[in-house]
């Protein structure tokens, strides 16, 4: 039996959590993301799993490599000051393949910023903010029940593709409450193990290596140096590099129209919003208000890997109207993909854009 | 079983210098691991960077090296998320107590069940030379080339203060000493933390009037002072002079602790 419950996003990203399998959290309180540590903190003690408050977020997302290397599914969540002190070891997450879930809900930035108020601004950060080259899965949840059934799905995703997975939510959506349907049951799909005998860092043909979980005799040697098929450090070797790095990247890129996660609505629209988190809210008043249906909306669940193909479904389209909670990270991405005019249409101070606003840019394309 | 079967032998030859003094360290701690009759399966080493945490690389266990000075903590999430697993954590001086020094005091706090010994050389020798939080004062190196004018972390008193269960200091020299020190480390429920001084004849040695490996080997045997001496020496109102490395196990205690096997 599914149940209903009136829940705070935050509560319903831990729910969905533990409901797919989570039993590690390990991190560090901020705003506005405290509550989800808080019911882990909890829930956790009695479900035979661990929470674990680190001393800072670079130690939390490293309790989280070193659980998720045990075959548990493992998690932490933070927001803007803390996820910069987390590119370190998301870098060696993406390095080591190693599947992980992380959480931010954004507030404004830079710096402490606005810890209270509602941004997207660490959009780019999660997709490029650890140095060197590799590719992540991002979710964008725009109520509470997607704070459940991305944050379950999120899970499902990094160990498919072993890389760490972000729910890139905002404090719109972690803090407000709403209705949310309960499922009986969460898909869990569970790691691949590595098959005996097959070299550790070997890909299947998808790309991604079988999973050799500590303390089953597989000894492993895992390292963020570049390393070999056999898992061992092999820096100086540039064809490894590049052939490492380059799969590293592929096996995300080359399946982001599989990974793909997005709503069409109103095809045949020529003026279309693209908008993911909290704006999809304002965009889904304006759809709701606007008799003559002249407005679209592409709703994307999952920003990172970007499926441009589907901005091929508005076959109509004169210009992609982008509403964003910052000065235009994901417009300046529709915009390589685009053929026609693509309109950014930032909103900073941490409210979310009006109706009204969003109606204004309509009207200005008329 | 000797230390020898722990050896990951198709990693060897290892990247150490001649003379250094991580291999000693390593063989030690391997002795003590080999007479705990754990197996290779429910073992697992964990380090950061730097010359001491490649050491993890040349065991057949699992093996975890990590981002700098982070070590400990990933080694608490392996630990917490599997308490059947037997946790060790190699380290350097830089490592552990420049940029790991806040992992380091926490996890002493918690006194989680981790055994960490640290390779003490007190230089950054994987990055040519350059002072560390443990370089003595007056000691030359690449970033103190006017000899370092900072004092010096004593590491076991850090995490004795900390609140480790188990605290102990030996040199490279000290072999049987040591291998002693570790597997008391290692049977101790909680944090446990051994201090190993080395020699570095690379980055260390050569700029700090040591011309010989041995002659370093020596300098740390002289100015080893054990602790029961150094008790002695204070209870009759002595001083003890500033360049002595007291030895020997400084603490012992049984503080309850985090992620025990159940």
């Amino acid at each position: 039996m599914t149940r209903t419950e009136f829940w705070q996003g935050n509560t319903a990203c831990a729910e969905g959590a533990l409901a797919a399998g989570c039993r590690f959290f390990g991190g560090y309180p901020i705003t506005p993301s405290t509550e989800v540590a808080e019911h882990m903190a909890a829930k956790l003690p009695k479900m035979n799993g661990v929470f674990i408050q680190m001393e800072d977020e670079i130690a939390g997302i490293a309790s989280v490599i070193g659980a998720s290397w045990t075959g548990m599914r493992a998690m932490t969540a933070t927001s803007g000051p803390g996820f910069s002190l987390m590119m370190e070891n998301i870098g060696y997450a993406a390095m080591t393949e190693t599947p992980c879930v992380i959480v931010n809900v954004q507030r404004g930035g830079p710096s402490t910023g606005q810890p209270t108020m509602a941004a997207q601004g660490d959009m780019m950060q999660c997709r490029f903010g650890s140095h060197g080259d590799y590719s992540i899965i991002a979710l964008c949840p725009a109520s509470v029940q997607e704070m459940y059934e991305l944050t379950a799905k999120a899970f499902n995703l990094a160990d498919r593709f072993r890389v760490p997975v972000f729910l890139m939510a905002d404090e719109v959506i972690g803090h407000m409450r709403e209705k949310i349907t309960i499922p009986d049951t969460v898909e869990q799909v569970p790691r691949r193990e590595l098959v005996k005998g097959t070299l550790p860092f070997k890909p299947e043909s998808n790309l991604v290596p079988g999973f050799p979980q500590f303390g089953k005799g597989f000894g492993v040697h895992v390292t963020g140096l570049t390393h070999d098929e056999r898992g061992y450090p092999c820096a100086t070797n540039p064809k490894l590099h590049a052939n490492l790095v380059q799969r590293l990247v592929d096996k995300v890129e080359l399946s982001r129209h599989d990974i793909a996660d997005y709503d069409v609505i109103n095809p045949d629209a020529e003026q279309v919003f693209i908008a993911y988190g909290a704006p999809v809210r304002t965009v889904q008043q304006v759809i709701h208000d606007d008799q003559d249906q002249d407005a679209g909306l592409l709703r994307l669940r999952i920003v990172w890997p970007f499926p441009e193909n589907a901005l091929k479904e508005f076959k109509n389209a004169r210009r992609f109207l982008v509403p964003e909670m910052n000065l235009g990270q994901v417009a300046r991405e529709i915009e390589r993909h685009a053929k026609v005019p693509v309109i950014s249409l930032p909103k900073l101070g941490g409210e979310l854009h009006t109706p009204s606003e969003l109606k204004a840019a309509l009207e200005a394309g008329g | 079983m000797s230390f020898d079967d722990w050896y990951r032998q198709d990693r060897l030859p290892h990247i150490y210098c001649a003379g250094c003094g991580n291999g000693t360290i390593i063989n030690c701690t391997l002795a003590a691991v080999d007479q705990m009759g754990w197996t290779k399966e429910e073992t697992v080493f964990v380090s950061g960077i730097g010359c001491s945490s490649r050491a993890p690389g040349y065991i057949v266990t699992d093996s975890l090296h990590t981002t700098h000075g982070r070590a400990i903590a990933f080694a608490t999430g392996v630990k917490m998320a599997n308490r059947d697993l037997n946790v060790v954590v190699f380290t350097g001086d830089g490592d552990l107590a420049a940029i790991g020094g806040n992992h380091f005091i926490h996890a002493c706090r918690r006194n989680i069940d981790l055994t960490v010994v640290c390779m003490n050389n007190q230089i950054y020798g994987m990055t040519g030379g350059q002072g560390s939080p443990t370089t003595p004062k007056g000691c030359l190196s690449s970033t103190t080339p006017y000899g370092c004018v900072e004092a010096p972390f004593d590491l076991c008193e850090l995490a004795i203060a900390a609140g480790a269960n188990y605290v102990s200091r030996w040199t490279s020299y000290h072999v049987k000493e040591l291998e002693k020190a570790v597997k008391v480390g290692l049977e101790t429920p909680g944090f446990s933390f051994i201090e190993a001084l080395v020699q570095c004849p690379t980055a260390f040695g050569r700029r700090n009037k040591f011309k010989q490996v041995a002659d370093h080997v020596e300098y740390l045997r002289a100015h080893s002072l054990l602790k029961a001496k150094r008790d002695r020496m204070l209870e009759q109102g002595e001083t003890v002079p500033d360049d002595m490395y007291v030895v020997g196990e400084l603490a012992r205690r049984n503080r309850p602790a985090l992620g025990v096997k159940l």
